[in-house]
């Protein structure tokens, strides 16, 4: 059903289209969430110092191979904003299609370290250490799983030629994905 | 509403389409309806929040009373009264009518727009608003009662069922909570950007009302400060219900980490809702004074600097927490700083006043006493942050008097100068004169009579949270007791009043004649159109140009002593 769009939407005193802006604000106020339990995270684990002995055991190689498909995610989403720019609504589909694909990779190797470590014992009421690792990641996680359905909705619009101005916002919010495991990664698996 | 519709084709398409009959009220993506769900689930909640005082307050007064309507008091309803009491009071009723109903009611018609930039968003926003209200109030009625630990919830006390003894009830007051914040996160997006994108051609930065300034720097400064606490209300969720040990120490924990991640959202909170209730105090002195605002700008720069310090003084809750002493120092300059802008705000009002020619008419009379009470709260508020008074005074009654001295002019005055004012424009009648003043009155000086033997009280020492003052021999003193039945007896009383505003409220949407389109003589774009608005606010083609800043009143030279925003020179 379409929803007729009010003449506030339109307008742009700012002269940045409306849904661009509030994806800025969107993540202004994702930053602070982040910022506060990374913030948190980083106090706690300079009180403790023999959290280093629980970090040793995360797997930097999974956490390396990771990042890597969420960098290539993000370029895929960067290809998908270009098409769609272009006006190649089917194309874009395409490249969101692929993103959405990045997404599930992502979540599989996350399910299947997880399983690993839980099955070693190192489970989220473990200490300290392992509460945030499970926690942060396991926030960021809830983003990739939001971001990946909300993309579905709008690789379809895309793919019927609607409301290709989306494309370019959802890829906003997935570079800050991205941007969000990329401290995650040093802080949890490289800083031994 | 829907007669006055009919003309408008965008509002005919969205009539086919909506949903029939009273769904068209719930379901509905219009800014002025969102803004009555807000408004009236923010009135109920307050006469939820009110009830809990009068029996907590009752308890005070004559322990251990078989209060009528409640019954005894135990213990831990008692704990659990005075929790949901703040909790209800803050983000059930200043944060939803403050901001959610003032800010949707007016930002789109005061900015001569049809409606927010994501109305289905905007619905959203008051759903989950909706769902968390439900929330905190079924948290009253499950096994073990209500969440007890104050609307702080410091753990360990909130973090452990073992102590509190409200294992559900504290999760469900977290998860209500949280959802709350969700609600406002959305909400306030849409605020910031509607004002931000969606002007009336000709509307520049410093045209806009000082009211729509104030309720969006509001919505930027709880979207900057929330965001730890909704970290921490994640990690404090995990230790209720997982048994992880963030705020454990003795699991590598540590409680004080709460303390700061919830008073970094705390304090600014103070000043999220104290923009909204300044906005609309600004907006009806300069209409009863018949005087231009005394210097937009300065208004406009003292909120933004108001809204930065605040993010630098959180930590004047902590003084007795065991922060080291050079922080306390740090932050009691900091605390005594951010005074200085809050004063300037006052004195701008009154340099508003200075020489108008006014009118004490209902909502201006709220107008004038909410500074006057607020000023109240503020000078207390010097007490309290200077760390070395503040050793003294923490915990006491004092502190509790401080804080309604500045939370009711907030919440309750802001709000009923807020109503009494659009009260036109919301539903297309006047409300009765005579009516609105007793309700004032019957309000103003009970509030007085209340919270004034508390800061007695307070600085004789008397600890707050207590249940019953007579297990406790050296505070049961006859003359400390008299104190709290004077307070509690001028409780009752303005409570009572408060059916004055009731029935005056709804006779006044019975009246047959209706409300002018501008009956203050007002300068802002609201005025311009129907009372109460369209759906759109505007005919499409006739939405409003702007031609000059808000409060040009009593211009010289010209016949009219007002000069409306959209009207051509």
């Amino acid at each position: 059903m379409s929803f007729p769009k009010p003449i506030a939407t339109t307008r742009s005193a700012t002269g940045i289209p409306t849904g661009r802006l509030a994806i800025w604000w969107v993540l202004a106020s994702e930053v602070v969430i982040f910022g506060g339990l990374l913030g948190s995270y980083v106090m706690h684990r300079l009180g403790h110092p023999e959290w280093a002995d629980a970090a040793v055991h995360t797997n930097t190689w999974i956490g390396a191979f990771n990042t890597f498909v969420l960098l290539t995610s993000s370029l895929t989403a960067v290809l998908a904003h270009e098409a769609a720019h272009d006006g190649d609504g089917k194309q874009a589909a395409k490249y969101l299609m692929m993103t959405i694909g990045g997404a599930l990779t992502f979540l599989l190797v996350k399910s299947v370290e997880w399983g690993i470590e839980i099955s070693h014992g190192y489970t989220i009421t473990a200490n300290g250490f392992w509460a945030f690792y499970y926690t942060a990641a396991g926030l960021h996680a809830a983003h990739v799983i939001a971001g990946a359905v909300i993309m579905a909705f709008i690789a379809r619009d895309a793919w019927r030629g609607r409301e290709l101005q989306r494309v370019e916002l959802i890829g906003i919010y997935w570079h800050f994905v991205d941007v969000v495991w990329i401290f995650l990664f040093p802080l949890l698996y490289i800083a031994k | 509403m829907a007669r006055a519709i009919a003309h408008v084709p965008h509002a005919e398409a969205h009539e086919h389409h909506g949903p029939p009959g009273i769904l068209k009220y719930v379901w509905s993506t219009d800014h002025k309806i969102i803004a009555m769900q807000y408004m009236f689930t923010g009135m109920l909640m307050a006469v939820i929040g009110g009830f809990m005082a009068y029996v907590f307050r009752m308890q005070l007064a004559f322990p251990g009373i078989s209060v009528p309507g409640f019954g005894v008091v135990s213990p831990g309803e008692y704990n659990s009264l005075v929790t949901n009491h703040g909790s209800i009071m803050i983000f059930w009723v200043a944060m939803p009518v403050l901001i959610a109903a003032f800010g949707n009611f007016l930002i789109p018609l005061m900015i001569g727009a049809d409606d927010m930039v994501f109305p289905r968003i905007n619905r959203l926003s008051f759903q989950i608003f909706f769902v968390s209200a439900v929330l905190i109030l079924a948290s009253l009625f499950v096994e073990g009662g209500g969440f007890g630990g104050a609307w702080t919830a410091y753990p360990p006390l909130s973090a452990s069922a073992e102590y509190n003894l409200t294992a559900l009830g504290s999760t469900l007051w977290l998860v209500a909570v949280a959802l709350e914040f969700v609600a406002f996160l959305l909400g306030g997006i849409n605020f910031i950007v509607t004002l931000m994108n969606s002007r009336a051609p000709g509307m520049k930065a410093y045209d806009i009302p000082i009211v729509c300034w104030f309720i969006v720097i509001a919505a930027i400064l709880f979207m900057l400060s929330v965001g730890p606490l909704i970290a921490g209300a994640v990690m404090l969720l995990f230790d209720q219900t997982l048994g992880t040990g963030f705020y454990d120490p003795t699991r590598g924990g540590d409680p004080i980490l709460w303390q700061h991640l919830f008073w970094f959202f705390g304090h600014p909170e103070v000043y999220v809702v104290m923009l909204p209730a300044f906005g609309i105090v600004v907006e009806i002195i300069a209409t009863f004074a018949r005087k231009k605002l005394f210097g937009y700008k300065l208004v406009l720069y003292t909120a933004v600097i108001t809204g930065v310090l605040s993010f630098f003084v959180w930590a004047h809750h902590q003084f007795v927490a065991g922060i080291d002493p050079r922080m306390a120092n740090i932050f009691t300059v900091t605390t005594l700083m951010i005074s200085v802008p809050v004063a300037e705000l006052c004195f701008v009002i009154i340099a508003t006043l200075y020489g108008g020619s006014i009118t004490l008419s209902t909502p201006m009379l709220w107008a004038l006493a909410f500074m006057a009470e607020f000023l109240l709260g503020g000078v207390t508020g010097i007490f309290l942050g200077a760390s070395g008074a503040d050793i003294y005074f923490h915990d006491t009654y004092f502190v509790l008097a401080h804080f309604h001295y500045t939370f009711f002019p907030i919440a309750i005055i802001g709000s009923f100068a807020g109503i009494t004012y659009w009260f036109p424009k919301m539903f297309g009648k006047m409300m009765n004169e005579t009516l609105g003043k007793i309700h004032f009155w019957g309000t103003v000086i009970p509030f007085n009579v209340i919270f004034i033997p508390l800061f007695v009280l307070g600085a004789a020492g008397q600890h707050r949270r207590i249940y019953n003052y007579q297990h406790f021999p050296e505070l049961a003193g006859p003359e400390f007791q008299q104190l709290r039945v004077i307070a509690t007896v001028a409780l009752l009383v303005m409570l009572a009043f408060q059916l004055v505003f009731f029935a005056n409220f709804f006779l006044s949407l019975r009246r047959k004649e209706k409300a002018p389109r501008n009956p203050w003589r007002a300068n802002t774009l609201e005025w311009t159109t129907e009372s109460p608005p369209p759906h759109g606010n505007w005919p499409p083609d006739e939405m409003p140009k702007v031609y000059r800043g808000p409060y040009e009143y009593s211009f010289p030279g010209r016949d009219d002593d007002f000069w409306p925003q959209n009207e051509p020179v």
